[in-house]
């Protein structure tokens, strides 16, 4: 498994999924916390991505 | 605008107060060594069980998918710092980490593409726990 997206999308979805539940005592608040955060983990991925992309290593 | 400070404290006196059954030291301690030991078990002996059942399930998921990647469980190097780090952010996971530890597992493998993505795991999955057992101490002495 080496796929950087799906690692990431792994990556995110543990994270989002332990503070959400950490955070936020409503199982409904808990959800919407979750997908927030897991998108926000996602989105900032690929902006950081295509950001870094002009950038030689 | 008149700031009415006796129902601020009120108001804070009311939220501090909670369920305080743990809340002497030798109870908060063992609460404390339980939580770090089997992740979520503070939630579970402070009621929270729907809590508990997530972070039991999460946490050593994450801890085996760092060793599946190849990550490195870190030795306690004083010499090195941010392996000491590291490695005080593993032992923060618990009992995978004992287990790890007790097999050989997480040798660590420099070479292979997953390498640092199996440390993140690792050691996020230990400084989660952390953040874990630091909740259910605040629940135990009703903060939360």
């Amino acid at each position: 498994m080496t796929s950087h997206f799906l690692l990431l999308i792994l990556f995110s979805f543990f994270v989002s999924l332990v503070f959400s539940v950490l955070l936020r005592d409503e199982p409904r608040e808990q959800v919407r916390t979750g997908a927030m955060m897991f998108g926000g983990f996602i989105a900032t991925a690929i902006v950081l991505g295509w950001l870094m992309y002009p950038f030689p290593l | 605008m008149r700031y009415d400070s006796k129902e601020d404290m009120t108001t804070k006196s009311t939220t501090a107060e909670g369920p305080r059954a743990a809340a002497e030291p030798g109870v908060l301690v063992l609460l404390c060594l339980a939580a770090w030991l089997v992740p979520g078990a503070g939630h579970f002996w402070m009621g929270r069980r729907q809590k508990a059942i997530v972070f039991l399930l999460a946490l050593p998921a994450m801890f085996l998918i760092g060793l599946l990647l190849n990550g490195r469980v870190f030795p306690f190097e004083l010499s090195d710092p941010l392996v000491g780090l590291a490695a005080v952010a593993d032992l923060l996971a618990g009992t995978p980490w004992i287990i790890a530890r007790m097999m050989d597992a997480g040798a660590g493998k420099v070479t292979a593409a997953t390498y640092e993505y199996g440390n993140c795991f690792l050691i996020v999955s230990g400084l989660l726990n952390f953040l874990v057992i630091l909740d259910a101490y605040d629940i135990a002495l009703g903060r939360k």
